[in-house]
């Protein structure tokens, strides 16, 4: 208790030896670094290496997607993990990240280390992603994929027939459409349009 | 060897050798000859005109059609061919992407034709609400329409043909 008072007496006390503009300079630049150094960090973790490093990701989803047109296609523009999944406005993104670390915990403690429990969370799994896009109206498609510059003539017959009606009406969402089309879609039985 | 040589007189095997010499030389030549004369006579395959240890240039993939244009069918029961890319639709226990289009209650909204009604029959021919089992995975008929030529001529006559010529 007495340490804990002495330090927060020292807290309190003016600066004897440094200037106020020292302080003030040194704060500064300490804060630049610390938020780099938080920034790169989270960098870092949106990264597809960060997302495949753990098993369940690099032999359940990882590999599923390598056979769309999301991993290879006659343009050679791809989407990652991150692209997906994590929205690039900065209070979404910190909001999602925490919520990932609820992830990790999930990860510490095996709740899906196999492929059988994978598969077993994966409708619930995927009903979380579903509910976010439908929320924000399927922004991260829509971060790459932008609806007013889409040449609906240049797309196939029943592409422009949906995307001219429920899509540009704003009846329905990019998700609404387009599930499973990163990865293996879990039992559709009940989901609304199976 | 050992046997063979013992099977034999050595003296007689020593004055027959340059005849079996001389022998087994026209042999392996014949043999030869043969080989590089069925190369030369070329047999139509599929493989094309490729000597056999040779890899032939495989052909370009086709291309699948994805115009949503109907073909006519070859024959009255032919199941349609499909108008359009089916990549990676699943068509598995968890889900079938083509009926999520073509199912009854779906093809309103999608305007995709409904799949025909034989495929709520089951095989008692009883009708079912939902498609049957038996017809649950599409790709076993149906298949995509590639812009592609045939490798062997195509003799097939169309039924209304042959009722035109027996008229
Ligand atoms: C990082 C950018 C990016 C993001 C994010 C993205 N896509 Fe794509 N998408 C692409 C690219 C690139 C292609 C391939 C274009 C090509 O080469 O034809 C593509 C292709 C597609 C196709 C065409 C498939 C085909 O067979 O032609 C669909 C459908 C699609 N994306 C839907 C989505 C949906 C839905 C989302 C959101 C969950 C999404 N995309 C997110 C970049 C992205
Ligand atoms: C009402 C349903 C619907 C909605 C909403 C929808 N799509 Fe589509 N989309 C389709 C259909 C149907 C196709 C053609 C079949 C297929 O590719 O599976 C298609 C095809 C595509 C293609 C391939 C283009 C082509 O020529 O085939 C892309 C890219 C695409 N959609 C992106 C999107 C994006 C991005 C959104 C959201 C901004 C979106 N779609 C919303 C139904 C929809
Ligand atoms: C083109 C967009 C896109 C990309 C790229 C993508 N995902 Fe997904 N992901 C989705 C969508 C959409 C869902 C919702 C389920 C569905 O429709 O398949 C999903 C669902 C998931 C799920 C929930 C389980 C499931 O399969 O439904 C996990 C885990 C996941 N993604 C991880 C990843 C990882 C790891 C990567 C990178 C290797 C990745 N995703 C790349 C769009 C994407």
């Amino acid at each position: 208790m007495s340490t804990i008072k002495k330090y927060l007496k020292v807290l309190k006390r003016p600066s004897v030896h440094y200037s106020l503009g020292f302080l003030t300079l040194g704060g500064f630049i300490a804060g630049i670094i610390f938020w780099g150094a938080f920034n790169t960090a989270l960098e870092v973790t949106n990264t597809e290496e960060f997302c495949t490093g753990c098993h369940e990701m690099r032999d359940n989803v990882f590999e599923e997607l390598k056979t769309t047109i999301h991993y290879t296609n006659r343009s050679g523009v791809r989407a990652t993990c991150s692209d997906c999944h994590v929205p690039h406005n900065w209070t979404d993104k910190i909001a999602r990240k925490m919520q990932a670390s609820k992830e990790v915990w999930a990860k510490i403690f095996g709740t899906i280390d196999t492929r059988e429990k994978f598969l077993e969370h994966r409708r619930q799994l995927a009903g979380n992603e579903w509910r976010r896009l439908k929320a924000n109206d399927s922004l991260e498609c829509r971060n790459c994929h932008n609806f007013e510059f889409m040449d609906l003539t240049r797309q196939s017959k029943r592409a422009m027939d949906q995307h001219s009606t429920a899509l540009a009406s704003g009846e329905k969402t990019c998700i609404d459409c387009h599930k499973g089309i990163a990865h293996h879609l879990p039992d559709m039985k009940g989901v609304e349009g199976w | 060897m050992f046997n063979l040589v013992n099977m034999f007189n050595i003296r007689l095997l020593k004055k027959s050798l340059p005849a079996l010499v001389a022998s087994v030389a026209l042999l392996t030549s014949v043999s030869f000859a043969s080989l590089t004369y069925a190369g030369q006579e070329y047999i139509s395959t599929l493989r094309g005109e490729v000597h056999l240890n040779k890899e032939p240039q495989a052909p370009a993939i086709a291309k699948v059609e994805n115009t949503d244009e109907k073909r006519q069918r070859a024959y009255p029961m032919q199941p349609p061919t499909i108008p359009h890319k089916v990549d990676n639709y699943p068509v598995n226990k968890n889900a079938n992407k083509c009926m999520s289009c073509h199912a009854r209650d779906r093809a309103e909204e999608s305007q995709a034709p409904m799949v025909s009604v034989t495929h709520f029959m089951n095989r008692d021919g009883n009708f079912l609400a939902e498609i049957s089992p038996r017809r649950y995975f599409c790709n076993q008929c149906h298949v995509v329409q590639l812009d592609s030529k045939p490798l062997v001529e195509n003799e097939f006559q169309d039924v209304y043909n042959i009722i035109g010529e027996k008229k």
